[in-house]
């Protein structure tokens, strides 16, 4: 008897069909308790999926744009006040091994922009007025929108040309002959609308004007006090460590180096606080698909008494029951575990490709959501199995 | 797993079969001695009070009592699905106390064929499948189990509804293939327990005749009925009353040995039996 004893672990085929017995007689049943598993992942997988999708799209967006763009901005003195760069900065930095270009704002703190002389200037702030070099705009990878940027001729002349938040704030949306904006002192010409510059949000808000216009103008000190520029990608890190003495060499303290797309990485690989959320939500359908599946694998075990009673008449052993039980559960939750992850995949697909990112499913996430959803029906069937397997063929053939 | 390398207890089984297939006819193929067993609760039942019967190769025996009488507790006790209280129950040769559940199992599996009053198939599963399904826990490869489902369904007269579903057969087709099912693993003993319970008069008889045709053959088989005129046309018939036996006409000697050596040329050399009654109205 022993010898013929150790051939009676089932085969992986008998295995699978006695799995699937409840799951093939009662498939609607099937279906619903493995429903909650299915949404479960699905939430789970969506929001891991998206989050992906999303920050691939930014960083994408980011790639585009170049990551090879520094900035240097006018900081703070120990005192607080403001350390203007030094007029020969920009100068000084284009000289710098790797720079290939160098551009430069500067701040017309004399002035701020109005839609007209009749508003209660103490009541608003009125924008800011930025003099801008002549070519910023590719250096800052933005473009015109309406109109066109500053040249050569205009940049002597009281023009503006409009950030893209700047203009929506001053409701102007095309450009008209004779459209023209106020500063307090100076009526500017309307020329260009900008695009929205990603790498340098300042730009959007601001209302840019010629170095020399502004300085004739508007009372503009000419220094600068945001210097753009672009390296070649290889020397951004060398560019960096030198720009601050380079810029003010009285004060490299007082001036602040960034690389606004390492910035906005940081900012895409910071987790939403609603991605917490939705995962909590997923782990709680989780939760309650578990209960669903050791609910219907209980009740399974009692409806199916005379089939234990049978197949132990028919020399199953009592771990040949519990295996069939607990498989059956397992494979309940892996069926609903695969449904979610089709589905958390196909919702984020769908969502990816209206916003035109690249469709990012992380692997922990599917593999996580299959993972748990057979962990789920292993600790869900597990009771029931076991007490499929207690029970005595006497008990579950006689006692109907 | 575990079973694949753990020595079980019945190792002295072998031996014990051997016995009996070299001792030739009425070869005890399944034993009770002395056996008693009490249900406890308040007062305890007894449902079998020291009941000793022996059952030989090739025997029919109809096991006969009015309910409660203790037949089905007897049943269960020969099936080794329960233990006795008190007292032995050796099936060819072993004694089932002395076995692990595991190993009891594997006895069912491969020595006993149980067919019962609810038929208890599968309804999701095609008819040949219900049937190899008897040899599922006694390790027998898919193909083969397939094979000798198909002769087993032959031996009952229903081979032509193999793909068949339960649900598609009337219930006498369902009780020809629970008895395919019991046969198929070529058990030492088949237990019927009330096979014609859930059957018309007629379909009932051709059930009986069936299984009369089955002893012919070689088949040990074991019928328990509440009905004295089933009880009356087996070549041996056991009363039993209170869990006692009350009257025991004895062994009526062993069937044809040339149909006994049909039998142990199973499966190939089988052919299906002659004179079956093909439809359920036969007397």
């Amino acid at each position: 008897m022993t010898a013929a004893a150790g051939r009676r672990t089932l085969q992986l085929a008998d295995m699978a069909r006695l799995s699937s017995v409840g799951l093939r007689s009662r498939k609607l049943r099937a279906g619903l308790s493995a429903l909650g598993i299915a949404i479960g992942v699905a939430a789970i997988v969506a929001v891991l999926g998206l989050s992906a999708s999303s920050q691939a799209g930014l960083l994408s967006e980011i790639n585009q744009l170049g990551t090879n763009l520094l900035t240097v901005t006018n900081g703070q003195s120990l005192t607080g006040g403001t350390v203007e760069l030094p007029t020969t900065a920009a100068a000084m930095i284009g000289r710098i091994n790797g720079v290939q270009q160098v551009q430069t704002t500067g701040t017309v703190s004399t002035a701020h922009a109005y839609r007209n002389p009749y508003l209660n200037l103490a009541a608003t702030n009125g924008l800011a007025v930025q003099a801008a070099t002549l070519d910023l705009l590719p250096v800052v990878a933005t473009t015109v929108a309406q109109g066109q940027y500053l040249n050569a001729v205009t940049a002597q002349e009281p023009v503006a040309v409009l950030g893209a938040v700047a203009a929506q704030r001053l409701g102007i949306d095309r450009i008209w002959p004779g459209e023209r904006i106020w500063t307090g002192r100076q009526w500017l010409y309307v020329v260009g609308i900008l695009k929205p510059a990603v790498l340098a949000p300042a730009i959007d808000s601001s209302v840019l004007v010629g170095y020399p216009a502004a300085q004739k103008y508007l009372g503009f000190d000419g220094h600068p006090s945001t210097i753009y520029l672009r390296t070649r990608t290889n020397k951004v890190n060398t560019v960096d460590t030198l720009l601050a003495a380079t810029a003010n060499p009285e004060n490299p303290n007082a001036v602040n180096v960034s690389q606004p797309s390492s910035a906005l990485v940081a900012q895409a690989d910071a987790k939403s606080a609603l991605d917490g959320l939705f995962l909590g939500l997923g782990a709680v359908a989780l939760l309650v698909g578990a209960v669903g599946v050791a609910n219907i694998m209980i009740i399974s075990v009692l409806e199916r008494r005379s089939e234990i009673g049978l197949r132990r008449a028919l020399g199953a052993t009592r771990r040949h029951i519990r295996t069939q039980f607990l498989s059956e559960a397992v494979l309940l939750g892996l069926l609903g575990g695969t449904a979610g992850v089709a589905l958390g995949a196909a919702s984020t697909t769908i969502y990816a490709q209206s916003k035109h990112w690249a469709t990012v499913i992380p692997t922990e996430a599917w593999t996580g959501g299959l993972a748990a959803s057979l962990i789920i029906g292993a600790a869900a069937g597990l009771i029931p199995a076991l007490r499929a397997a207690r029970l005595a063929p006497t008990q579950a053939l006689w006692s109907l | 797993m575990s079973d694949t390398t753990t020595p079980t207890p019945g190792n002295h089984a072998a031996g014990g079969q051997s016995d009996s297939a070299t001792s030739g006819a009425l070869a005890p193929v399944l034993e009770v001695d002395g056996a008693t067993k009490t249900y406890a609760g308040e007062p305890p039942v007894e449902a079998l009070r020291g009941v000793s019967l022996t059952i030989g190769e090739g025997e029919l025996v109809g096991i006969v009592g009015p309910s409660g009488s203790g037949k089905t507790t007897l049943l269960q006790l020969m099936g080794t699905l329960d233990r006795p209280t008190r007292g032995q129950v050796r099936v060819t040769g072993v004694d089932v106390a002395a076995m692990a559940d595991d190993d009891l199992s594997y006895l069912r599996a491969t020595r006993i064929g149980f067919i019962f009053q609810q038929f208890f198939l599968a309804e999701h599963d095609r008819v040949v499948e219900n049937v190899a399904d008897g040899l599922l826990y006694a390790g027998v490869p898919l193909k083969q189990r397939r094979q000798r489902a198909v002769e087993a369904l032959n031996l009952v007269g229903l081979a032509e509804r193999a793909e068949a579903r339960p649900t598609q057969l009337s219930g006498g087709q369902r009780q020809r293939v629970a008895i395919a099912r019991a046969l198929v693993g070529q058990p030492a003993i088949v237990l019927a327990d009330e096979p014609t319970g859930n059957l018309d008069q007629a379909t009932g008889q051709s059930i009986l005749a069936l299984i009369d045709q089955l002893h012919q053959a070689g088949s040990t088989i074991v019928v328990i009925t509440h009905d004295h005129t089933i009880a009356e046309r087996m070549p041996r018939k056991v009363e039993i009353l209170d869990g006692q036996i009350v009257a025991d006409t004895g062994p009526a000697g062993p069937a044809d040995q040339r149909l006994r050596r049909n039998v142990d040329a199973y499966p190939s050399g089988l052919r299906p039996l002659e004179g079956l009654p093909a439809s359920e109205d036969r007397p």
